[in-house]
C-alpha cells in the first residue's frame, strides 16, 4: 500500500523539477534567514550573560544556527538533483545518496521543532539562571575595586536605566545589600556605627538605592535615600509614590524581554519548517517518479510518485532490517562466541 | 577641432551603451540612497525637536529629500535613453532632447555640489539653536505641572543619559537655576528660606544637579548634592572627581552627533556628484556616437563621439554670441538669455 500515490506525466514532473529547483533557492534564502536569526538571539544572550548564572538557554540560538547551515547545504543539494532529474543518466548517480540524504535532511528540519519547544521549556531555568545572576551581581555592585568584579557595577547601573528596572523583584532587594564600598564610608561618624552594629554581619544597610533606579518619568526630582522615611522629604508617602523609582524588578524585565524576542522568532521558525518540509517532499516525489522512468528507460512515459513505498509499519520494519544487515559482525559474532549470551542478544534485538 | 575624439565602431558603441545603462542603474540606486539619508537625518531632527529653539530649520534634510528624488528621475530618464541608443530607429525620437537634457543634467550637478556645501556648513545654524534650545530646556525642567512643558524633565533627562552629557556648556548650568519645583520645597524650613533669599530673584538655587548627569563607570554611588563641599562627602575631593558625573556639556554633545551625521552625508553626496558627472560624459559620447554614423542606413557603420564639438574656448564665444543674439532678438526672450547666461 503507497502512500500518496500521484501520478506524474512528462509534463507534470518538468513542472516538479523546475517549481522544486525555485523552492530549494527560497529555502535556501530562508536557511540563512534562520541563521541570521540564531546569531541574533545569540548575541543579545551574550550581551546580558553577566547577569546570568547558567547557559543553559544557548541551546536555542545554537540549534537554530545548526539549522540554518544545515539548511542550507541541504536545499543547495535538492537545486543539484532536479537539474540533473532532467537527464536520467546523470539522476542514477544520485540513486544510493537520497535515502540517507532523505534521513538526515529530515533529522534537521526536526531540530526547529525542537528548538521551538525548548524556547519555551527553557523558560523557568532561565528565570533561575537570572534570579541567581542578578543576586550575585547586586551583592558584587560595590565591588568596584576587586578585579574580577570592578564591572558589576557599571552592568548593574546600565542595565537598569536600559530596561527601566530596579533590583532583583523590587526595589527593596537594595535595602538588603551592602552597594556602598567601605572606602567611601566615614567610620569616625556616629551614624555609620550604628548602622554597622544595627545588624548581625556587620553591614552598612539603607533604605537607598542607586541613581539607576530613578524614574525620569517622575514629576518631582528623583528620591533615591530615605525612601521609607515620609518625614525627610517635603509632600512625600512611598506608598502612594508610583512614579519616583521603577517599579518593576530586573529580572521580570529581562525575562519578559527575551521571552518576547522568542516569540517574534517562533513565527518565522515555524514557516521556514513548512517550507522545508515542502522542499522535502517534492525532491522525494521527484525521487520516486524518476524510479519508474528509469525502469522503462523512456523520458516521456507516465509514471507514479509516492511519499512511502510499502505502508509505515511495514517500512519501519524494513529498516530495522537493514539496520542489522549493515551492522554484520552485531549479532552473527556474539552467537559465534558465546552461545547462551548470543542467543539472548539474538532474542533481545528481534 | 572637436575635444577628446574617440573612435566607434559598432561593438564599441554596443558596449558603451551597455555600460551606462548599468551606471545609470547605479545611479538611481545612488538617489534612492541619498533621499534615505534625507529622510533619516529629518527624523533624527525631529526626536530631538523638543530641545530646539524655534528657529530650527528643516532646509538640509528637505532638500536632500527633493535631491534624491529627482537623481532618481534624471537617472531613470536616462537610462531609458541609453537603453534605446542601441536601436537608431528608437533613438531617433530622443535626438530632439539630448541637448538640453545633459545641460539639465549639468544644472543637477552644481544642485548636487550646493547640497553637499549646505551639508558641511549646517553645523554652524545647528549650534545656536541648541545653544538656545537647551537653556529654555533647562529652564523649563521643574515645570512638569504646566500643560505644554510638563515633558520637559523627562525629555531632558532622558537626552542627559543617552548622549552622556550634563547641562548646556558643562554641569554648572544647573547650579544658575531652580530645578526643583516648589511644590516640593518646605517653605517653613529654615533652609529653604535661606537659599530664597539669597539671590536677588528669589530662586531656590544649589550646588546639585539631576540623577541623569551620573556617570554609570564612576567606582562609587554618584555624588549629586553639594558637588563644589568636600566636606559634605568622605574622601572627596570635588577638583580631581572625573568619573563622578558627566563632564561634557549636552550642546557639544548634540553638535557633534549631528556634526558627524552631516559630514558622512555631504561626503555622500559628492560622490553621487563624481557618479554623475562620469554618467553625463557616458551620454554625451552615445549621443555624439549615435549622431556621426558614417552611413546612416547602415547599423554597422563606423562613428566618432567627442565631449565638446569645438574647443572650451570657442564654444564659450559661441555661447556669448548665441546669447548676445538672443537678447537683442527681443524682449520676450530676455529671460531665456538670462537662463543661459547662468549655464555656462
Amino acid at each position: 500500500m503507497t502512500v500518496l500515490k500521484i501520478k506524474f506525466s512528462f509534463q507534470r514532473r518538468v513542472r516538479l523539477a523546475q517549481g522544486l529547483w525555485l523552492l530549494s533557492w527560497v529555502a535556501m534564502f530562508t536557511g540563512v534567514v534562520i541563521f541570521s536569526l540564531g546569531v541574533f538571539l545569540k548575541t543579545e544572550l551574550l550581551r546580558r550573560s553577566e547577569v546570568m548564572h547558567t547557559m543553559d538557554i544557548h541551546m536555542v540560538p545554537n540549534m537554530l544556527m545548526l539549522v540554518g547551515l544545515a539548511s542550507v547545504g541541504i536545499n543547495l543539494c535538492a537545486g543539484r538533483i532536479c537539474q540533473d532529474s532532467m537527464d536520467v543518466a546523470r539522476f542514477t548517480r544520485w540513486k544510493n545518496f537520497l535515502t540517507p540524504f532523505f534521513m538526515v535532511s529530515l533529522l534537521f528540519t526536526s531540530l526547529l521543532l525542537v528548538a521551538m519547544s525548548l524556547s519555551y521549556a527553557l523558560q523557568p531555568s532561565l528565570e533561575e539562571s537570572l534570579k541567581i545572576g542578578l543576586k550575585n551581581g547586586i551583592r558584587f555592585y560595590k565591588d568596584t575595586d576587586t578585579p574580577g568584579r570592578c564591572f558589576q557595577k557599571q552592568t548593574i547601573d546600565r542595565l537598569q536605566m536600559e530596561f527601566q528596572c530596579c533590583g532583583n523583584s523590587n526595589f527593596k532587594d537594595w535595602f538588603e545589600v551592602q552597594w556602598i564600598n567601605n572606602r567611601y564610608l566615614d567610620f569616625t561618624s556616629k551614624e555609620v556605627k550604628d548602622r554597622m552594629r544595627s545588624n548581625v554581619d556587620g553591614r552598612y544597610l539603607v533604605d537607598g538605592v542607586p541613581f539607576s533606579c530613578c524614574n525620569p518619568a517622575s514629576p518631582r526630582p528623583c528620591i533615591q535615600e530615605r525612601i521609607l522615611d515620609n518625614s525627610a522629604h517635603h509632600n512625600y508617602e512611598y506608598h502612594i509614590e508610583e512614579l519616583n523609582l521603577h517599579s518593576r524588578g530586573c529580572r521580570e524585565a529581562l525575562l519578559s524581554y527575551y521571552m518576547g524576542l522568542m516569540n517574534t522568532i517562533g513565527p518565522g521558525v515555524l514557516s521556514v519548517f513548512l517550507v522545508q518540509m515542502s522542499v522535502l517532499a517534492s525532491l522525494r516525489y521527484l525521487q520516486t517518479a524518476m524510479i519508474g522512468v528509469e525502469e522503462q528507460e523512456n523520458m516521456e512515459v507516465e509514471t507514479e510518485g509516492y511519499i512511502l513505498e510499502k505502508g509505515v509499519k511495514e517500512t519501519l520494519n524494513e529498516a530495522k532490517e537493514n539496520l542489522k544487515n549493515l551492522v554484520p559482525g552485531w549479532n552473527g559474532g556474539q552467537v559465534v562466541d558465546e552461545a547462551t549470551e548470543g542467543d539472548a542478544e539474538a532474542e533481545k534485538a528481534a | 577641432m572637436a575635444l577628446f575624439l574617440v573612435k566607434f565602431d559598432l561593438k564599441k558603441r554596443v558596449q558603451l551603451a551597455q555600460m551606462l545603462w548599468l551606471m545609470y542603474w547605479f545611479a538611481v540606486m545612488a538617489g534612492v540612497l541619498v533621499f534615505a539619508m534625507g529622510l533619516f537625518f529629518k527624523i533624527e531632527l525631529r526626536k530631538n525637536s523638543e530641545l530646539m529653539d524655534n528657529s530650527e530649520s528643516h532646509f538640509v534634510p528637505n532638500l536632500l529629500i527633493g535631491v534624491g528624488l529627482l537623481a532618481c528621475g534624471i537617472n531613470a530618464f536616462g537610462g531609458k535613453i541609453c537603453y534605446d541608443s542601441l536601436d537608431s530607429t528608437k533613438f531617433a525620437k530622443w535626438k530632439g532632447v539630448m541637448k538640453p537634457f545633459l545641460i539639465s543634467c549639468l544644472i543637477f550637478m552644481v544642485l548636487l555640489i550646493l547640497t553637499a556645501l549646505f551639508c558641511f556648513m549646517m553645523r554652524i545654524p545647528l549650534q545656536f539653536t541648541l545653544a538656545e534650545g537647551l537653556k529654555n530646556g533647562m529652564k523649563f525642567y521643574k515645570d512638569t505641572d504646566t500643560p505644554g512643558r510638563c515633558y520637559m524633565k523627562r525629555t531632558l533627562d532622558q537626552m542627559q543619559m543617552e548622549f552622556k552629557c550634563c547641562g548646556n556648556n558643562n554641569y554648572k548650568d544647573w547650579f544658575e537655576i531652580q530645578w526643583v519645583s516648589n511644590r516640593y520645597l518646605d517653605f517653613s524650613a529654615k533652609e529653604v528660606k535661606d537659599r530664597i533669599s539669597s539671590n536677588v530673584d528669589g530662586k531656590y538655587l544649589m550646588d546639585a544637579v539631576p540623577f541623569s548627569c551620573c556617570n554609570p563607570t564612576s567606582p562609587r554611588p554618584c555624588i549629586q548634592i553639594q558637588l563644589t563641599n568636600n566636606t559634605a562627602h568622605y574622601s572627596y575631593d570635588h577638583y580631581s572627581e572625573e568619573l563622578n558625573i558627566w563632564k561634557r556639556g549636552c550642546q557639544q554633545a548634540l553638535v557633534s552627533y549631528y556634526g558627524g551625521m552631516l559630514n558622512t552625508i555631504g561626503a555622500l553626496v559628492i560622490l553621487v556628484t563624481l557618479l554623475e558627472g562620469v554618467v553625463m560624459v557616458g551620454l554625451q559620447y552615445v549621443n555624439t556616437a549615435m549622431s556621426t554614423l558614417v552611413n546612416p542606413e547602415d547599423p554597422e557603420s563606423e562613428s566618432e563621439g567627442w565631449m565638446l564639438e569645438k574647443t572650451v574656448k570657442e564654444t564659450f564665444t559661441d555661447i556669448m554670441a548665441k546669447m548676445k543674439a538672443m537678447s537683442k532678438g527681443g524682449q520676450v526672450e530676455e529671460g531665456e538669455g538670462d537662463a543661459v547666461a547662468t549655464v555656462s
